[in-house]
């Protein structure tokens, strides 16, 4: 490339990437920067910063109990759907890339839910499990189906993990039946005519070749449920007696709440961050360890 | 594939229905009720209707504000994804071909910046431009958009970096000996085939902005700037449990998503496994 002047280089820079930074800094950096500094600040609301607190926002964090329990329900959700939706996403892609007639059209059926936003889901599931269930329990006399499953805790919790297992497992099931196809048939027909059979198969060549799927998919259904908002807050609403109440919507409504603490809000939210953060970087380490070439 | 016996075509058939059902009932069910009132709605929710008329759909689509409702939402989730499709193609581009210090730092905050929660900035984002600026009574729009550029372009970057590697660097060399400066090649030569890549990120997109709800909601607190997931959870804290108006209006809500999809559902599956891949 020829050599271009200073001032045409920051020229160009500014036009290129000029606009990137401008929103980026506006939307993340500043308000991520700004954000740090007022959790050493004692925020009454959001007119009023107040003077310099130290480390009191994250001394109270640390002794918010309903803060703690809901981060580790959080985790337990996280666990659930990471498990339930990678298994059922990954038996889904095998059925649909077994060469069945018609397997585009089910592919397409199977990932449909994924159009579909959290709210207007947690409604439709809502009704489902308040009114359609009952009433099929009524009619067929199930003693079970009867009573709406968002009344009771441990329910209104397995709910939450059923309709993400429901919306996500087709979106992961997409990201591994890339990772099927590009297992080499050679490798596939030589195991064959050595007489390994489907497990072994599975067991020696597929899955330690969807290595980078699954770091893919994990990541993508960890950092989903982590920060799960629209589903709970339309299906649950957090409730019965802020049973379900995930980490997400408990910060949301404790920023908005009657006895808002923005300093502390904003504290715990950053503590998430770090949660999240850790959690990713674990995860990238440990998988890239794993990882073989073909 | 291997010979496979016929019980087990069978079975493979027999799971792949089933899987169907469980799919797609939600969906059916929501078009038998919806032509449903209230009252048959809650006597049996999984019988068929009796007459197929359209009064509860035309009733929710007024009482939603539907035509409004659905420009909102098309208007934000085009002018922002535009935005961050051009933007972002030319930040990734001058990052691959100025591999300076800066746009190296530049290029892994935006990667790092992809696992902040949403709840990290949301109290900053209010103070900053709600109350300070009074950004979101003075233009609530531009707001959002400018948000949801600043919010995408992180994914968009990272996806575009990662295919303009692969454009060969002589092209752009030999358009700029044909006389096109730096912009225009840009313009005529990378952006056109980056559509592909293009339409990967407009898909996954599309997908976050039409379908998203809290940051929206922080900003647009009139009805009448309602995007359609806003509208959705007004009507339903409007109509409570009055099924037989929000059954119809959860059938109205993600119609427009359903139909793009059936006519672009080739596109979107591949975008996806492209957007995951990277």
């Amino acid at each position: 490339m020829k050599t271009e002047s200073l001032v045409k280089k920051l020229g160009l820079q500014l036009f290129f990437t000029g606009p990137t930074l401008v929103a980026f800094g506006v939307t993340i950096l500043l308000p991520f920067l700004y954000g740090l500094y007022l959790t050493f600040l004692k925020m009454e609301n959001v007119t009023s910063v107040g003077e310099f607190a130290w480390f009191n926002n994250y001394v109270l964090a640390f002794q918010d109990d309903k803060f703690w329990t809901s981060l580790w329900l959080t985790i337990q959700y996280v666990v659930y759907t990471v498990i339930f939706v990678n298994l059922l996403g990954f038996g889904m892609a095998f059925l649909v890339t077994a060469g069945t007639r018609g397997q585009n059209f089910f592919r397409a059926a199977l990932f449909m839910p994924n159009m579909i936003g959290g709210i207007v889901l947690g409604y439709i599931w809502q009704f489902i499990f308040v009114k359609l269930l009952p009433n099929i329990g009524e009619a067929l006399d199930v003693e079970y189906l009867k009573y709406s499953f968002l009344g009771d805790e441990t329910q209104a919790f397995f709910t939450m993990v059923i309709v993400t297992v429901w919306q996500s497992a087709g979106y992961m099931m997409i990201i591994f039946i890339a990772g099927l196809l590009a297992v080499p048939r050679d490798l596939i027909e030589a195991s064959m005519i050595d007489g390994a059979n489907a497990w072994q198969r599975l067991k020696a060549i597929i899955l330690p070749l969807m290595v980078p799927a699954f770091l893919v998919t994990i990541f993508l259904t960890l950092r989903n449920s982590f920060l799960v908002f629209d589903l709970n807050y339309s299906l649950t609403g957090g409730e019965p007696y802020n049973s379900t109440e995930l980490i997400s919507m408990l910060l949301v409504n404790k920023a908005f709440g009657e006895s808002s603490n923005y300093g502390v809000a904003q504290s715990e939210a950053i503590i998430l961050f770090v949660v999240v953060a850790a959690i990713a970087w674990i995860q990238f380490h440990f998988g890239k360890r794993r990882e073989v070439e073909a | 594939m291997a010979l496979r016996k016929p019980w087990q075509t069978f079975l493979l058939y027999v799971t792949q229905v089933v899987l169907f059902f469980v799919f797609a009932y939600p969906f059916f069910m929501l078009i038998i009720n919806s032509f449903k009132n209230d009252g048959e709605i809650l006597t049996d929710p999984t019988a068929l209707p009796t007459s197929y008329a359209f009064d509860q759909i035309i009733e929710a689509f007024k009482a939603m504000d539907f035509a409004t409702t659905f420009t909102n939402s098309l208007f934000i989730t085009t002018v922002s994804l535009l935005l961050i499709l051009i933007f972002s193609a030319m930040t990734a581009h001058f990052m691959v071909r100025n591999n300076t210090k800066f746009n190296r730092n530049f290029f892994l905050l935006l990667v790092f910046s992809m696992i902040i929660p949403f709840q990290v900035v949301m109290i900053p984002l209010i103070v900053i431009y709600g109350r300070w600026l009074n950004f979101f009574d003075t233009m609530p729009f531009t707001t959002l958009i400018a948000l949801y550029v600043g919010f995408g372009s992180a994914l968009a970057v990272v996806i575009y970096h990662g295919f303009i590697k692969s454009i060969p660097l002589e092209l752009e060399e030999a358009a700029q000996i044909d006389g096109c400066n730096r912009i225009q090649v840009f313009f005529r030569i990378v952006f056109p085939i980056l559509v592909p890549t293009s339409v990967t990120i407009a898909i996954l997109t599309v997908l976050w902005i039409w379908n998203d709800y809290l940051l929206p909601s922080l900003i647009l607190d009139l009805p009448e700037l309602a995007t359609m997931p806003i509208k959705m959870t007004l009507f339903k804290g409007q109509y409570m449990n009055d099924w037989g108006l929000l059954i119809p209006a959860m059938l109205l809500t993600i119609l427009p998503i359903i139909v793009a999809y059936l006519i672009g559902q080739k596109y979107i599956i591949r975008g996806v496994m492209q957007g995951a891949i990277k």
